[in-house]
């Protein structure tokens, strides 16, 4: 059959009409049929929650002798976050942890390092950072970053590819090679724990800002750890980084790190 | 027996057909007209004291997946974690801390349905449940 130039756009014309007609019919039976949305729900945040622009942390390392006085810190935090303790150095979890100057600041090339600095056990964790390579790596969106600065992970939505790992430049971050739970000493109920193939991290204490808590290692920390709000000139980590002389870890390689510390 | 053709065996092969039918539809004899009860979940005393879950018992029934997805997606995306019911009550968005706080009983609450209809969530390998009623 061959059809002319005026008989084509009749149909066409005529079937543009057509369909124009169906949509108020089809969204009607959308409507009524099938599951239909939820009514909108009321959701709220929590009115004591603590907000930031981009929450910083500043560790007056001047404050810590040895190991003794950052065991309480590590402990606090990997207690109320069921972080397993593995010897296994392989499948080792760890949120925060210590580590020597040399390693934590490998880029501070000091010939001779003061004898306090020398062997002082530094106290890291994620950094926060305000640019996260991290997050840029992650392929399911499962590490983001929020609007306050904190970098977090939806560990329902981790795949366990690990790409997060070799971007984070600080080795904060742990796998889960085998199931957790059987190595938590005291599991706390409030909080979930892991599975085997996620990736783990500190989470800044998210779940305790929300409900107006600060966090468990600036509690336990006898004020030697002190966090705020960096966009805000009054907070408490501005002035200290008014008065202090700050380093901040591998700041060359532009993540910006929140974590500053004081030597 | 001239022009057909011979069936070797015939007693043999028709005997070992039939005992292979009725092994094969043996498991559909065996629960012929017994149907597995509809399963029904059990309420803690606490979960009854309350009276009215945040949605209408139906809704929970069929759509609690949908809503648990939205909480998650509420509390780790936006950073809400407060959730308002319709007559205004407010709970905190917690499948741990709020869910299980009334349905402690997991292994009659949750488990006789999802065992029910052989479905297996994930939920329990990171949340943790009531730990006296850990029983499966």
């Amino acid at each position: 059959m061959k059809s002319s130039r005026r008989s084509f756009l009749k149909v066409a014309g005529v079937s543009a009409l057509g369909t124009g007609l169906l949509k108020p019919v089809a969204d009607l039976l959308a409507a009524s049929g099938g599951h239909g949305e939820a009514p909108a729900e009321k959701v709220y945040k929590n009115e004591k929650a603590l907000k930031a622009k981009q929450w910083a942390m500043v560790i007056d390392t001047r404050k810590f002798g040895s190991e003794k006085d950052l065991r309480p810190i590590i402990e606090a935090c990997h207690k109320i976050h069921n972080v397993p303790s593995i010897d296994n150095k392989r499948h080792e979890i760890k949120w925060i942890w210590e580590e020597e100057f040399k390693h934590a600041f490998p880029d501070q090339e000091l010939r001779f390092l003061p004898e306090r600095i020398e062997h002082l056990p530094f106290l890291v964790f994620c950094n926060q950072c305000e640019n996260p390579p991290c997050v840029r790596a992650c392929p399911t969106k499962a590490t983001f970053k929020r609007d306050d600065g904190i970098v977090l992970m939806d560990f329902h939505r981790c795949i366990g590819c690990r790409f997060c790992m070799a971007a984070c430049p600080y080795g904060s971050r742990s796998f889960n090679f085998r199931d957790p739970r059987p190595f938590i000493k005291e599991t706390n109920p409030k909080f979930p724990t892991r599975m085997k193939g996620v990736v783990e991290k500190c989470n800044f204490c998210e779940e305790r800002l929300a409900v107006g808590q600060i966090p468990a290692c600036v509690e336990a920390s006898n004020g030697a750890l002190v966090f705020g709000d960096l966009e805000d000139p009054e907070s408490d980590v501005r002035k200290l980084l008014r008065e202090n002389f700050t380093i901040r870890r591998k700041q060359a390689l532009g993540t910006g790190p929140a974590i500053y510390y004081i030597v | 027996m001239n022009n057909t053709q011979t069936f070797y065996n015939g007693g043999k092969v028709f005997i070992g057909l039939i005992i292979f039918v009725i092994l094969v539809t043996l498991p559909f004899w065996y629960n012929h007209g017994k149907a597995a009860p509809t399963p029904e979940p059990q309420l803690t005393e606490k979960a009854k004291a309350e009276k009215a879950c945040i949605r209408p018992k139906d809704v929970m029934k069929s759509e609690h997946m949908q809503i648990l997805n939205n909480w998650r997606n509420t509390v780790v995306r936006n950073t809400n974690r407060i959730y308002e019911t319709a007559d205004g009550k407010r709970f905190d968005m917690s499948l741990s801390n709020t869910c299980l706080d009334c349905h402690s009983n997991k292994a009659e609450f949750c488990d006789r349905c999802h065992n029910y209809v052989a479905v297996a969530p994930y939920c329990w390998q990171c949340h943790i449940e009531k730990p006296k009623e850990t029983k499966e």
